[in-house]
């Protein structure tokens, strides 16, 4: 693993207790067959994640964030190395790790309630409603529950995304560019719900995004990922209290550090 | 604005008007020929109708396209889920599937016969035949169209293979499946008439053929032409009405 260097911006960060970590990803390799040529998308990543951290995956376009999020997930075999939860080696998707899509993952047949309830099958009926109540509530989808996905904003249908895999209890949640499709005002007020959820219910998340801020803003740790083939360039420490102040000398001290890392410090 | 709308309501009556003028002007500049004019055709179905013997060939073709229809869907859609669902399944079935394909529903009227002999059951599996080949690559296409985010979505929560089917990947054809429904229905109602000139002794296609064979009544051949045509309306309506109903409508309202 590349750790920023002695003299970066990190440097006053806290020293994190390294226990074996909720996720680890080792040695990880990934190539896909493409007419007859092989295509490194991933070389040799490596990983620890700990239990209820925030991660921002940061990159440039075709990386190879979501390969990175896909194998971790479960969806994809990688080539080489693994990826490990609790000790225990990924071989597939599992409900205790849910994969957050774009809205685009939210079923169209089903109303809020009942992709909110979608993966509660086990539970009595009664139970099912309370959690789903629970969950409506805890995104402000209150007096939508019977309502369509087709008759929601795309702000709202990402709610009821985060809101089904929450429902479902996970350890670890994966997003992938959750609010990449939303205007910015929308993507503004989705971050600081996101991180009001995590604050309550302390889950893991990896967070990729391609957007600077949003990882400064959101994350514990923003690692930046190279262009493709796809190695950790660096990881950050985000050493700032939550509500974070986005005009604080600190906040921009991270920000253009990460800039000038993927070599675009004051280039706009 | 209001004279504009009554006039676009006017203009398919208008036409339909004209063209019975013309037709009926074509029968009488032809006086020594059996096609009847559209007066003898109304008078054709107005004598069908004291006999009863319409509503029973009515019926009893909406009941071999009924029964052919529901056993094709009731076979097509699962077999169309499995077969949609596994690539190695679909790889071997598919040449079969194209072969059997355009071999028209109406080349198997001997083996009906041969299997069912002249009767009910004959027609039903004429009708199956033609349904369920194009229903079943209704589905598997509709099957390969589904989005991959819904079927790893499903995958995620931790459903297995069946309940994957029946809770993600049935859902999410369902507005194709309608069309495909619909396309379908056309079809049994098509091949019904063919089956009945031939396979059967009732129904809308056995009176055309009766009509001409006892005595060149071809006042009720018309006659029957312009029943098949209102009957076969009637259900294209009645499908496209269940597209409406709510809980099969999502997929409608997206495209919009
Ligand atoms: N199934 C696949 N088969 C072949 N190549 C693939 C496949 N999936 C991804 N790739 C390639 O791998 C590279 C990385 O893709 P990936 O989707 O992981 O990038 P990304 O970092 O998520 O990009 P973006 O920010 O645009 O989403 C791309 O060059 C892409 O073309
Ligand atoms: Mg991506």
């Amino acid at each position: 693993m590349i750790r920023a260097s002695a003299d970066s911006f990190t440097g006053d960060a806290m020293p994190r207790a390294s226990a074996a970590g909720k996720l680890r990803v080792e040695n990880l390799g990934v190539a896909f067959q493409r007419e007859g040529a092989t295509l490194p998308v991933l070389d040799d990543v490596n990983l620890s994640v700990r239990d209820g951290e925030f991660v921002c995956l940061l990159g440039p376009s075709g990386c190879g964030k979501s390969t990175l999020l896909n194998a971790m997930a479960g969806f994809l075999q990688p080539t080489s190395g693994q990826v490990l939860v609790d000790g225990e080696v990924v071989r597939g998707p599992d409900p205790r790790r849910i994969f957050v899509f774009q809205e685009r993952g939210v079923f169209p047949w089903l109303t809020v309630a009942g992709n909110i309830g979608f993966g509660l099958g086990k539970l009595s009926r009664e139970e099912r409603a309370k959690r789903v109540q629970h969950y409506v509530q805890m995104v402000g989808l209150q007096g939508f529950e019977k309502s369509y996905p087709h008759e929601l904003s795309g702000g709202m249908k990402q709610r009821v995304e985060v809101a089904r895999a929450l429902a479902v209890n996970p350890d670890v949640l994966f997003l992938d560019e959750p609010f990449g499709a939303l205007d910015s005002i929308t993507r503004m007020v989705m971050r600081s719900e996101l991180l009001r959820i995590w604050e309550a219910e302390r889950k893991t998340i990896l967070f990729v995004t391609h957007d600077i801020d949003e990882a400064v803003q959101l994350a514990d740790r923003v690692v930046v990922i190279s262009a493709r083939p796809g190695r950790i360039q660096q990881i950050v420490d985000v050493d700032l209290q939550h509500p974070r102040d986005i005009s604080s000398p600190r906040y921009l001290k991270l920000r253009d550090g990460i800039l000038s890392q993927i070599g675009l410090a004051h280039r706009i | 604005m209001n004279t504009l709308r009554s006039l676009e309501w006017l203009r398919p009556v208008l036409f339909l008007l004209a063209l019975l003028v013309a037709w009926q002007l074509a029968v009488f500049l032809h006086p020594h020929q059996l096609m009847p004019g559209p007066w003898k055709t109304a008078h054709g179905i107005a004598d069908l109708f004291p006999h009863g013997l319409i509503a029973r060939y009515v019926v009893a073709s909406v009941f071999r396209v009924t029964w052919g229809f529901f056993l094709a869907v009731l076979v097509a859609i699962p077999l169309g889920l499995v077969i949609g669902w596994c690539q190695r399944f679909e790889l071997a079935v598919n040449p079969i599937l194209q072969i059997l394909r355009p071999i028209s529903p109406l080349a198997w009227i001997p083996i009906a016969i041969l299997w069912f002999g002249v009767g009910d059951m004959a027609a039903i599996f004429l009708i199956f035949i033609g349904c369920f080949l194009p229903l079943l690559l209704a589905v598997i296409d509709a099957v390969r169209a589904v989005p991959a985010v819904y079927i790893n979505a499903g995958r995620n929560f931790g459903l297995k293979p069946v309940a994957l089917m029946r809770r993600v990947l049935y859902p999410a054809i369902v507005p194709r499946l309608m069309t495909g429904l619909r396309i379908t229905l056309g079809i049994a109602w098509l091949v019904v008439v063919a089956a009945e000139m031939i396979a059967v002794n009732s129904g809308l296609g056995f009176l055309i053929v009766d009509a001409r064979n006892a005595g060149n009544r071809y006042d009720l051949v018309v006659a029957g032409m312009v029943i098949i045509g209102v009957v076969g309306l009637l259900l294209d309506y009645g499908v496209r009405s269940l597209e409406r109903t709510s809980s099969l409508r999502w997929g409608f309202e997206e495209k919009r």
